[in-house]
C-alpha cells in the first residue's frame, strides 16, 4: 500500500527523526512511503490566530498537493490531522469546489498511531523496558478521539506508560498561545512538568511536536534530563 | 500581549493564595461533576435532547419569548422588558419606588451582576443584601464574583474568617461551619425585613410561565415567598419549551456545577399569591433583558445562548484554573465568558479574551449542552482580526506567513534563511535568547535548535542512495 507522509514544519525543520522514525515504522506494516512534493505547512497558525484569508491560501495550496496523490495520508501529528481533518471543511466551507477537495483530503488522513493500530498494530520481538510518561494531545484527543491508540502501541512494544497527576490536562503549547499568553502557557507547562517529573518516568513521549518542544524546552531551561520522543521514535527504537 | 486582560493575569499568576484557593476547588468539582454525570442514565441522550431544545428554541426565540409573556400574565405576573442594563436598572428602581421599598433581599443572580443592579439601587436610597452565602461575602468584602456558581472560589476560608470579623464584628473562624452559621443568623433577620425580594431565574419555562431556582441554601425559596414584591431578572434567553425539558436540564445542571443529583432547593414560581394560597408576594414582576443578547443571536456564536450558566468550562478550563474570574475582566469569567462578555460589552474592549485559551477542548468536552465552545474562539478571534487593532508583529508575521507557505519555493529559501539565523544563536543545539516574536518564548523556555538538514532533504537523500545499485 502506498501511503503519503506529510511530515509537518515543525518535523521537517526541527526534528526530522520523527519522521524518518514514522517512515521506517509505516514501512514495517508493510507500506511504500511517499513524500508529496512541495509541501510546507498546513496553515494551522494563521488559522487559529483569526487570519483566515491567509489560512486559506496555505490551506488551499497544501489541498492542491495532496489531490495530486493517492492512498492515505500519514500525519505524525494529532494537531495538523485535525486541522486537514476538520478545521479545512470549516475553511471552505463557502467554497464548493475546494470543499470537495477538502472532503476527499479529509478522508484520506490518518493520524500516525490511528494508521499504525487500524493496520494491526506492531509488534517487537524484543521487549523495551522504558518507563514512558504519555501526554495525550488536546487536538489528538479531544480533537480526533484517539485516546487508546498511542497507549495500544506503548504496551505493544513492552513499555509501561506510567499514569501522572491530571494527564489530560493541556500543557499550555497551543501553537501561538505560548508567544500571546507566554505567562499563561509558562505557567500551564510549570503544572505539566512538575506531575510528569513526579511520575517516576523516564521518557517522555507524544504524538505532536508542538507539545514537545514546547516541554523539552521546558525541561532544558531547568537542566532536567529527561529523553523526550516522539511516539514514532520510541516504536522505530523498539523494532530495530 | 500587554492589555488589560494580560496585565490582569500576570497579577493573578503571582497570586499564591489564589492558586491554593483555585486548585481546591476547581479539582474538586471537575471530579464531583465526572462522578455526578456518571450517575445519570444515558447522559448522552440527555445531553443530546437538552441541546436540540434548547437550540430549536434559540431558532425561534421571539416566538418563544412571546408565548412566555403571555403564560406570566396569565399568571398574574407583570413583564417588563429591557434592552439595556441602564434599561433593566431603572424598570426595577422603579417597581421599588411605586411599591415603596425600602430594602431588597437578592438570591444569586448573574444578570443582576451584569446590569450592576446593587449600585443603581443603592443610589436610589434602597438597602440591598445578598443572600446567598457566597455573594453576601462578596458583598460584605466589596469584592467581586470570580465564578459563575462558586462567587468566592478565589478566596480561602482563612480570608472569609477576616472579612467577617471586620464587618460583622465576629471572633475570627477559619471553620466553614462556624462562617456559615455566622451568615445565617444574619440573614434570617434580613429575609424579615426585606419589602422586595430580587431573584434571577436558572429557566423560565414556555409552556406554564414558570420560573425556576435551584439553591442549595433555600435563599431562593425564602427570597421569593417573604417580601411583599418578588421582582425576576432574566435573560431572554434563558427559556426551555416545556416542564418535560426543565427536567432534562435540571438533570444536567446540577450534576455539571456540583456533581448533585439535584439541588438542595428546586424553586418553581408560577405568579403572585393567590386567594387561598399560604405564602408569596403580592405582586411579581419579570424583567427580560436583551443586552446584545439579539445581537449574539444573529451571529456566529449564537450557541453562546444556550449556555446554562453551570460553570463546568470554568473548571475544566486550564486557562480559568491559573488566572481565576477576575483577570477576564467582567461578570462572565472562563470559556463562556471569554464569548459572552464580547458579546454583551463590544469585542473592541475585551479583543484578548478569545485568544487566552490554547483551544485545548476541555471546555466542549465537559459543556452539558454541548456548545462548541473553541469553534465560537476562533470566530471571534477571525472577527478581531477583522474589526480591531491587533500587535503590528502578529498581524505582519501572519501575513508574510500566508503568502511565503502557500509558494514551495520561496518557503524553501524562507525556511532556510530562518534555520541560519537560529541556528547562529544556538550553543550545543539550543538557543537561550531568541529575537522576534520566539522572544516570548525564550523567557520560560529554551527554544531548540532547527534541524541542519530538514526531513525532506533527508528524505531525497535516503532514496536516492537506495536507487543507486
Amino acid at each position: 500500500m502506498i501511503v503519503q507522509l506529510f511530515p509537518t514544519c515543525l518535523v521537517n525543520e526541527f526534528h526530522p527523526a520523527a519522521g524518518m522514525a514514522a517512515a521506517r515504522v509505516l514501512e514495517r506494516l508493510g507500506c511504500t512511503v511517499a513524500l508529496p512534493e512541495g509541501l510546507t505547512c498546513c496553515g494551522q497558525p494563521a488559522f487559529n490566530a483569526g487570519f483566515h484569508d491567509e489560512a486559506r491560501l496555505v490551506a488551499r495550496h497544501t489541498l492542491g498537493v495532496l489531490a495530486q496523490t493517492d492512498g492515505p495520508i500519514i500525519v505524525p501529528s494529532g494537531s495538523c490531522s485535525d486541522m486537514l481533518i476538520h478545521q479545512y471543511l470549516e475553511l471552505f466551507e463557502d467554497d464548493a469546489p475546494a470543499a470537495d477537495a477538502a472532503r476527499q483530503v479529509s478522508a484520506r488522513c490518518r493520524e500516525f498511531s490511528q494508521f499504525v493500530v487500524e493496520r494491526g498494530g506492531v509488534r517487537a520481538s524484543m521487549k523495551t523496558p522504558a518507563r514512558v510518561a504519555y501526554h495525550p494531545s488536546c487536538h489528538l484527543m479531544r480533537g480526533l478521539g484517539v485516546r487508546r491508540q498511542p497507549l495500544e502501541i506503548i504496551s505493544s512494544i513492552g513499555a509501561a506508560s506510567v499514569p501522572f497527576d491530571e494527564q489530560e490536562e493541556c500543557c499550555g503549547f497551543g501553537g501561538l498561545f505560548s508567544i500571546k499568553n507566554a505567562d499563561i502557557s509558562a505557567s500551564m507547562m510549570d503544572r505539566k512538568l512538575a506531575a510528569i517529573q513526579a511520575s517516576g518516568a523516564e521518557r517522555l513521549v507524544s504524538c505532536d511536536l508542538g507539545c514537545l518542544l514546547h516541554l523539552e524546552g521546558g525541561l532544558h531551561r531547568r537542566g532536567a534530563a529527561m529523553k523526550v520522543q516522539h511516539l514514532a521514535e520510541l516504536v522505530d527504537e523498539a523494532l530495530e | 500581549m500587554s492589555g488589560p486582560f494580560a496585565r490582569r493575569a500576570r497579577r493573578a499568576l503571582r497570586d499564591q493564595q489564589l492558586h491554593v484557593a483555585l486548585d481546591r476547588t476547581t479539582a474538586q468539582l471537575g471530579l464531583r461533576r465526572a462522578t455526578g454525570l456518571a450517575s445519570l442514565e444515558q447522559a448522552d441522550t440527555v445531553r443530546d435532547r437538552a441541546r436540540a431544545a434548547k437550540m430549536a428554541l434559540l431558532h425561534s426565540l421571539a416566538d418563544s419569548l412571546r408565548a412566555f409573556e403571555a403564560r406570566l400574565v396569565e399568571n398574574g405576573a407583570r413583564v417588563h422588558w429591557a434592552e439595556t442594563t441602564a434599561d433593566a436598572n431603572r424598570i426595577i428602581v422603579e417597581i421599588a419606588a411605586k411599591a415603596g421599598v425600602r430594602r431588597v433581599a437578592k438570591s444569586k443572580s448573574m444578570a443582576s451582576e451584569e446590569t450592576h443592579l446593587n449600585g443603581a439601587l443603592e443610589r436610589a436610597g434602597i438597602t440591598v443584601v445578598e443572600t446567598d452565602l457566597g455573594e453576601y461575602i462578596v458583598q460584605l468584602a466589596g469584592d467581586r464574583p470570580s465564578h459563575i456558581i462558586m462567587p468566592i472560589v478565589h478566596m480561602t476560608r482563612e480570608q472569609v474568617g477576616r472579612v467577617m470579623e471586620r464587618r460583622l464584628a465576629v471572633p475570627y473562624s477559619d471553620d466553614t461551619q462556624t462562617l456559615a452559621r455566622y451568615a445565617r443568623t444574619r440573614l434570617r433577620e434580613e429575609f424579615l425585613q426585606a419589602d422586595m425580594g430580587l431573584t434571577g431565574a436558572n429557566f423560565g419555562v414556555v409552556e406554564n410561565g414558570t420560573i425556576c431556582l435551584v439553591t442549595n441554601e433555600g435563599n431562593g425559596r425564602m427570597v421569593t415567598t417573604l417580601p411583599r414584591v418578588h421582582v425576576v431578572l432574566m435573560g431572554i434567553e434563558k427559556l426551555v419549551p416545556t416542564m418535560a425539558d426543565l427536567d432534562r436540564f435540571l438533570k444536567l445542571l446540577s450534576r455539571s456545577a456540583t456533581g448533585q443529583k439535584l439541588t438542595a432547593y428546586t424553586t418553581l414560581v408560577r405568579g403572585p399569591r393567590r386567594a387561598g394560597d399560604e405564602c408569596g408576594a403580592d405582586e411579581m414582576h419579570v424583567v427580560l433583558l436583551d443586552n446584545g443578547r439579539s445581537k449574539i443571536l444573529a451571529g456566529e456564536t449564537a450557541e453562546i445562548l444556550g449556555c446554562i450558566r453551570c460553570g463546568a468550562c470554568l473548571n475544566a478550563c486550564p486557562v480559568y484554573r491559573a488566572v481565576g474570574g477576575h483577570a477576564y475582566g467582567d461578570v462572565y469569567p472562563g470559556p463562556v465568558g471569554s464569548i459572552v462578555t464580547p458579546g454583551i460589552r463590544g469585542l473592541a474592549p475585551f479583543a484578548e479574551l478569545p485568544s487566552a485559551s490554547s483551544l485545548c477542548g476541555a471546555c466542549r468536552e465537559v459543556c452539558p449542552v454541548r456548545l462548541d465552545i473553541p469553534r465560537m474562539l476562533l470566530a471571534l478571534r477571525h472577527e478581531a482580526v477583522e474589526h480591531t487593532r491587533q500587535p503590528a508583529a502578529l498581524r505582519l508575521g501572519l501575513k508574510i506567513f500566508g503568502r511565503v507557505a502557500s509558494r514551495p519555493r520561496l518557503y524553501r529559501v524562507g525556511a532556510a534563511l530562518m534555520r541560519a539565523m537560529l541556528r547562529s544563536r544556538a550553543r550545543n543545539g539550543w538557543i537561550r535568547r531568541a529575537p522576534g516574536l520566539a522572544k516570548q518564548w525564550t523567557r520560560f523556555r529554551d527554544l531548540k535548535a532547527p534541524a541542519a538538514v530538514t526531513f525532506e532533504t533527508a528524505w531525497r537523500q535516503r532514496s536516492a542512495a537506495a536507487k543507486r545499485p
